[in-house]
């Protein structure tokens, strides 16, 4: 039986082999168009001619017009964009600036109860954000956060940190701690080690972490949509004030919401998977 | 500063380095949970049952709905993403001219908002969305297949759940693609050479070797599950009542701090609960890598 095996498996006729591709094309490619399909149609819809959309026979229409996402931003999409880019960069500072030191000190050190700490970040990442929103209205009210850009940006920080730990650790990890001693021999400070020889090197890899930080902020809309009234994210303002428009406004505002995280992931591409992979492991 | 003096501050750096990170996690975790606590059971200085007799007895309230609807959704959702991305991953794992490119488009619905997909899938769905206007011009339908509106629940549920593959089997498949990538191609060419066909390798060396990132890829998404918002308030608003969609309207619409706050206790305690199983095997998982 298993010789048989040997000689099945080990060299299958060009036949075989020419099949097993045919095979393999075919499902990828249905698992590509599954995925794009759905992206290519909502950004035809966005744009498409009214009567076009209403005519039974045209599929892919024809006619275009801009009118769906003008008459979009003028209904308030256009503070609402400012608000959730407000909130995403502040978001992406904080976090960088509370979990880039502990990244690399998960990176660079060794101490007693590196481990428990680790395990205590990988465990605050499971806790589902969203249950902070409620009670935290109460606690904004009374010290005058309720309904502004910074709150909103401060409860994101709290969902994009222990990521922006756990991602910086996994960067500053990457870079050969060599380059570090070898700068501390030719007489740098600890800190300029940091700034001069570590930071450099991890630049690319935090920008990309940064991108990934803005499409969190960007795309969540339960916290944003409980803690604001008038300065409204986006999603959050789609969320409430587009779900009662028009199906074009609808169309429009999904490929709003879409377009900066395809435009970022794009840029980022090369670390995506990795980063992905390191969020949810 | 006198040497020994530096030396010891030395050991205190990686926890200063740390300790702001921590603090802002926990105070911002701790204290909700604690004011959800009180903004539940407390009402003018006294304990009170107000809030948790209209969550359980109120006609207005949707709470058993919406935790059937929310456990309902995770049970019919997440068999199917596992089972695609399982595929996927092990077809994904082979190298062929492309791969880079198809691996970039399978997780591309990951990066964009469940707000975003729910309106994506309605454009689709819509009377005269896409699908209808296909299969009508195919002559496979004469009138459009309606899916949303309360009357086709039914059709709304559906629509929920194919967005919910659509957008969150890439999770899935991250997890799982990562966990092959870690099963040395030495193990499987060993099983080659002593005969082993493609269905054996997968069986004795695959499967058992990707098991904890299934584990964990199972409980990630399960912990999503009861969560789920964005795609259920787009395409059927509370006619299919979900745990945290209840919360947003208790609390936006109804201004029910109180109901609310127990709706995210609720999804807290069943997280955790979850969480704590994850973390379990992850800790195994973590010390028998020695690190």
């Amino acid at each position: 039986m298993m010789g048989v095996g040997l000689s099945m498996e080990a060299r299958p006729s060009p036949v075989k082999y020419l099949l097993l591709r045919v095979l393999i094309y075919a499902l990828v490619s249905i698992a590509v168009l599954w995925v794009l399909t759905p992206f290519a149609i909502s950004i035809m819809y966005a744009f498409v001619d009214p009567k076009q959309y209403y005519s039974k026979s045209v599929i892919i229409p024809a006619l275009y017009t801009l009118d769906h996402v003008r008459k979009l931003l003028a209904l308030g999409a256009y503070s609402a964009i400012i608000n959730s880019v407000i909130v995403a960069v502040l978001t992406i500072v904080f976090s960088f600036a509370l979990g880039l030191p502990a990244g690399y000190a998960f990176a660079r050190y060794t101490f007693r109860g590196k481990d428990s700490l680790k395990l205590l970040i990988i465990s605050l990442r499971m806790f589902p954000i969203i249950v902070i929103a409620v009670p935290l209205v109460t606690l904004y009210i009374r010290i005058g956060l309720s309904d502004s850009p910074l709150g909103v940006a401060l409860a994101h920080t709290a969902m994009a940190l222990p990521f922006v730990v756990l991602i910086t650790s996994s960067i500053f990890a990457g870079i050969p701690k060599d380059l570090e001693e070898a700068g501390l021999i030719f007489g740098l400070s600890r800190a300029g080690v940091f700034l001069r020889i570590t930071m450099p090197l991890a630049l690319p890899g935090l920008a990309a972490a940064a991108i990934f930080t803005f499409i969190m902020s960007w795309n969540e809309v339960f916290i944003a949509s409980v803690l604001t009234l008038t300065n409204r994210t986006l999603p959050a303002f789609i969320l409430t004030s587009a779900m009662a428009a028009t199906d074009f406004i609808k169309f429009a505002a999904s490929f709003i919401m879409v377009l900066p995280a395809m435009i970022f992931v794009f840029i980022a591409r090369k670390y995506l998977i990795t980063m992905w992979g390191i969020t949810l492991r | 500063m006198s040497k020994p003096n530096k030396l010891i501050l030395e050991r205190y750096v990686p926890y200063i380095l740390i300790a702001p990170a921590l603090a802002y996690l926990l105070f911002f975790i701790g204290y909700p949970l604690a004011q959800a606590i009180v903004l539940a059971f407390i009402k003018e200085g006294g304990f009170t049952l107000e809030n948790i007799n209209y969550l359980l007895y109120s006609p207005s309230s949707k709470f058993f709905e919406a935790l059937y609807f929310t456990l309902l959704l995770a049970l019919v959702v997440i068999p199917i993403q596992v089972a695609i991305a399982l595929g996927l991953a092990t077809l994904l794992n082979i190298k062929f001219r492309g791969r880079n490119a198809a691996l970039y488009i399978i997780i591309l619905p990951l990066t964009i908002s469940d707000v975003a997909a729910g309106l994506i899938w309605y454009t689709l769905l819509s009377p005269n969305g896409f699908f209808n206007k296909l299969l009508m011009n195919l002559g496979v339908i004469s009138e459009p297949i309606y899916f949303f509106g309360y009357q086709y629940r039914h059709m709304e549920f559906l629509a929920i759940v194919l967005t919910e593959i659509w957008r969150a089997t890439a999770i899935v498949f991250v997890i799982l693609f990562a966990g092959l990538q870690l099963v040395s191609g030495e193990l499987i060419e060993a099983a080659e050479v002593f005969g082993a066909n493609a269905w054996q390798r997968l069986k004795y060396i695959i499967f058992p070797l990707l098991k904890p990132s299934l584990q964990a890829a199972l409980i990630i998404r399960t912990l999503f599950a009861f969560q789920v918002f964005g795609v259920v308030w787009t395409l059927a608003g509370r006619d299919i009542p979900v745990l945290a969609g209840e919360a947003y309207y208790e609390q936006v619409e109804l201004r029910h701090t109180g109901v609310a706050a127990i709706y995210a206790l609720v999804i807290a305690a069943m997280s955790v609960a979850l969480g704590y199983l994850y973390i379990k095997m992850f800790r195994a998982k973590y010390l028998e890598a020695g690190t």
